[in-house]
């Protein structure tokens, strides 16, 4: 999908820097505190998956407006080893680091819609929208 | 490398934690802490976390992991301030921070450590 901002996720710093602007994105789209800190929170997940076990990767920030509704679209992309069992990676308390396996999950809870594609030694590709 | 200060409150430590953290930042939190229990016989320990806007698996498992050394060390961890926003996240984030006490603000989180120290006294009074 093309449109939307491109950032770069190289570093922790890059993890702040996206929180920083999705907020910023939420706040101006008006969406309430609550919608703004579960968006927030979801990307914070997806840009460190992408980082620890991505190798790093990007995400793209569009800004959706359908008629009367707005909503935040946020594509994180890797090309790190991807996922061989997505299944598997959702399931709560599933991790194959040191982490306690709820990012997946709960970016999953956390957006109105999800999309996980990975292919296993291409990378992974990570949709989230929540709409106002 | 900067780190979090911790400041001795009776016999309690408190932790403000302000910033953004990041994974050096947390795992030498983590090691003050536990020095700094060791060191001062500390009953509890206070993690205020009103500045945080938000708290995700990250930070989660940082204070789980405080939470749990502080225990072998009988201290107890007591989470104080969280957002009303966050407190909604946390719960369909799934974290659930199992074992952490939490209070709404360091006042309130102190006299839960208060009282705990008194119900100790007691039973060891009434065991005598
Ligand atoms: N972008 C990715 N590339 C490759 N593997 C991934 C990616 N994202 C997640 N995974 C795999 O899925 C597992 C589950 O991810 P999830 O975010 O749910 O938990 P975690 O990162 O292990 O722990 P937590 O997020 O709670 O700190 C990870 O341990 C990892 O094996
Ligand atoms: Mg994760």
């Amino acid at each position: 999908m093309s449109g939307g901002d491109l950032r770069e996720i190289r570093s922790s710093d890059d993890v702040v820097r996206v929180r920083q602007e999705v907020r910023a994105r939420a706040q101006a789209l008006g969406f309430s505190l609550v919608d703004q800190t579960k968006i927030v929170t979801a990307a914070s997940e997806l840009a460190r998956n992408a980082l620890d076990y991505g190798g790093g990767g990007t995400v793209r920030l569009t800004e959706l407006r359908n008629g009367g509704r707005s909503g935040l679209r946020l594509e994180f992309e890797d090309q790190g080893p991807g996922i061989a069992d997505v299944e598997q990676a959702l399931r709560d308390g599933f991790t194959t680091g040191r982490g306690l396996g709820l990012g997946l999950g709960g970016a999953r809870r956390l957006s109105n819609e999800f999309e996980l594609v990975s292919q296993p030694g291409r990378g992974t590709r990570v949709t989230i929208t929540r709409w106002k | 490398m900067n780190r979090i200060p911790i400041l001795r409150l009776g016999q309690a430590l408190l932790v403000t934690i302000q910033v953004d953290m990041h994974d050096e930042l947390a795992l030498a939190l983590e090691e003050d802490l536990t020095q700094k229990i060791w060191a001062t016989g500390a009953r509890g320990v206070l993690i205020d976390i009103s500045a945080l806007e938000v708290v995700d698996s990250f930070i989660g498992r940082m204070l789980h992991a405080i939470a749990s050394v502080s225990r072998v060390l009988d201290a107890e961890t007591v989470v104080v301030g969280m957002r009303p926003a966050v407190a909604i996240t946390l719960v369909e984030l799934g974290l659930e921070l199992p074992g952490i006490r939490t209070a709404l603000d360091v006042e309130r989180g102190m006299a839960l450590l208060r009282r705990r120290d008194d119900a100790e006294a007691e039973g060891d009074v009434e065991r005598r």
